[in-house]
């Protein structure tokens, strides 16, 4: 399934992931081209984040295969998967900031794990990227003196500040008051243009999926149930579609 | 009603061998990576003042009152015999040989080992340890190997305090409050205790330190279900740890006295 005639950054053919008992992911097929912004909606518990853990290894499935630049990332091991996970940053639901850290430790981890001593280039790092995510002046605080949008954007900044590739995000927007939900569709929006990242975005939030995505997925009972633009989900009459849309239109979160 | 009976038999065999096995695993990660991978200096040393600076006050107490109730207790029994000359040397072997390194084992269990399995425990179920994953950081390299090396390191100094300072709590009661010859009591301490006991005494402290960082740390990574399951996993950790420590004891005791045995042969 190549996009837009570009060689997809990820790839994933038949997977499949039970936990315990309950058939979570049933047969999903998706690609990513490269540079491009994938969003994945559907209903809460419906297996999206499950399906974004399993593209960085954070889950493995059932069945399956995951193709990440060319490579195929089911059956690795921990210390194999090291080498996908550097080009591959992931943004999780609650920020996942390590709180033992100051702001700036948690920003500075992925430069000091990579090997980077000088302290000056550090420093430089952490100020460019404090402001792309609009946080200067915050560098000494702890993670649980942080708001939950300013948990989200430090934990950005950590996620991007090796430059991967490729973006993950789960749940960027949840939670948030809809003026800092749209401060982070916008950072998602320049990391994009600024940086060219590959985007694979897990939301159930229309006004953002719409904002930021080329193409959206909708994940309905372990499937890919429609793949198309934001215009053509817009133009869908399917009757399951147009309820999940109006129905998150009336349902304000 | 006999073949669900065995059939529930069974399984907690099976599992208590699978628990065994996810540690024996959990040991063999950390050993390799300790040998193939970089040191990270700053959190051993940080590990070093949790583990080792800081549990020194509990230890000190620990052996100090042992060392004061132990000499008490064998001068009561020695006295009526007449040979109350004779408790430094059993103070001493008892504690150098078991007391000493099995309370500072289960007081380290209780401090550090609860500590371990709480902290690791919380960053899994708070998805820190998946961003350690997924920022390509193996979570064994990062937080357990350097707390086994400083339990590696710390375990046997805090052993060595502990039964030093019992030592000194136990010349102060035979001597200054049971009336025993001081001369004598230090001359029959140190003819009876002998290089393999002191040996015998930092080598279990060595062993009760890797049971302690690989149970409560394993139990730390494997914890689940919120705040509940990490209350339940420093639970686990300090019960299993202090039983792993009783029960190697004895099999280590039988084991070390072939290579190092007791008194005088």
């Amino acid at each position: 399934m190549a996009v837009n005639g570009k060689a997809p950054m990820i790839a994933v053919r038949g997977l499949k992931k039970r936990i315990g008992a309950q058939e979570i992911l049933r047969g999903v097929d998706i690609s990513v081209g490269t540079g491009e912004t994938l969003v994945i909606i559907g209903r809460s518990g419906g297996g999206k984040s499950v399906l974004l853990k399993n593209l960085i290894g954070l889950m493995q499935p059932n069945e399956g295969e995951i193709w990440i630049d060319g490579q195929n990332i089911i059956g690795l091991s921990e210390r194999q998967l090291a080498g996908i996970r550097r080009k591959v940053g992931i943004l999780f639901q609650a920020g996942a900031l390590f709180d033992s850290m100051t702001v700036e430790e948690n920003i500075a981890f992925p430069l000091r794990e990579a090997g980077e001593r000088d302290a000056h280039v550090i420093e430089q790092k952490i100020g460019e990227i404090l402001e792309v995510i609009e946080l200067d002046g915050q560098q000494k605080k702890m993670p649980v003196n942080l708001s939950g949008g300013m948990k989200k954007r430090v934990g950005l900044a950590r996620a991007i500040i090796n430059r991967p590739s490729c973006i993950l995000y789960d749940e960027p927007t949840a939670g948030l008051d809809p003026v800092v939900s749209d401060s982070i569709n916008r950072l998602i929006r320049r990391l994009q243009e600024r940086f060219h990242v590959t985007s694979v975005v897990v939301t159930h939030d229309m006004k953002s999926a719409f904002h930021i995505g080329d193409h959206i997925a909708y994940l309905h009972e372990g499937r890919i149930y429609f793949y198309g633009t934001p215009e053509e989900i817009q133009a869908s009459t399917d009757p399951l579609i147009q309820d999940f849309l109006i129905g998150r239109a009336t349902l304000a979160d | 009603m006999f073949v669900r009976f065995f059939t529930a038999m069974g399984a907690v065999v099976v599992s208590f061998f699978i628990y065994l096995g996810e540690v024996v695993v959990l040991a063999g990660e950390s050993l390799r990576s300790a040998v193939t991978h970089r040191m990270r200096w700053r959190l051993f040393m940080r590990q070093m003042v949790d583990i080792g600076l800081l549990s020194q006050l509990v230890v000190v107490i620990t052996g100090g009152f042992t060392g004061a109730v132990f000499a008490a207790q064998t001068y009561f029994q020695f006295n009526k015999l007449g040979v109350a000359s004779g408790v430094g040397a059993v103070v001493s072997a008892a504690l150098f040989r078991e007391l000493g390194p099995v309370l500072t084992g289960l007081m380290v269990t209780g401090r550090v080992g609860a500590a371990m399995s709480a902290e690791i425990g919380t960053m899994k179920v708070t998805e820190q340890i998946d961003a350690l994953r997924a920022l390509a950081v193996h979570p064994v390299d990062y937080l357990v190997v350097p707390r086994m090396l400083a339990m590696m390191v710390s375990m046997p100094l805090l052993v060595a305090e502990c039964i030093f300072f019992g030592l000194i709590a136990s010349y102060f009661v035979s001597v200054h409050i049971l009336d025993i010859s001081g001369p004598y009591y230090v001359a029959n301490m140190v003819r009876w205790t002998l290089l393999r006991d002191i040996v015998m005494g930092l080598t279990k402290g060595f062993c009760f330190a890797l049971l302690i960082v690989f149970i409560s740390c394993h139990k730390g990574l494997t914890s689940r279900e919120g705040a509940v399951g990490v209350g339940r996993a420093t639970t686990e950790a300090v019960v299993n740890s202090s039983l792993a420590i009783l029960i190697f004891n004895f099999f280590l005791t039988m084991f070390l006295n072939v290579i190092f045995p007791a008194g005088w042969q």
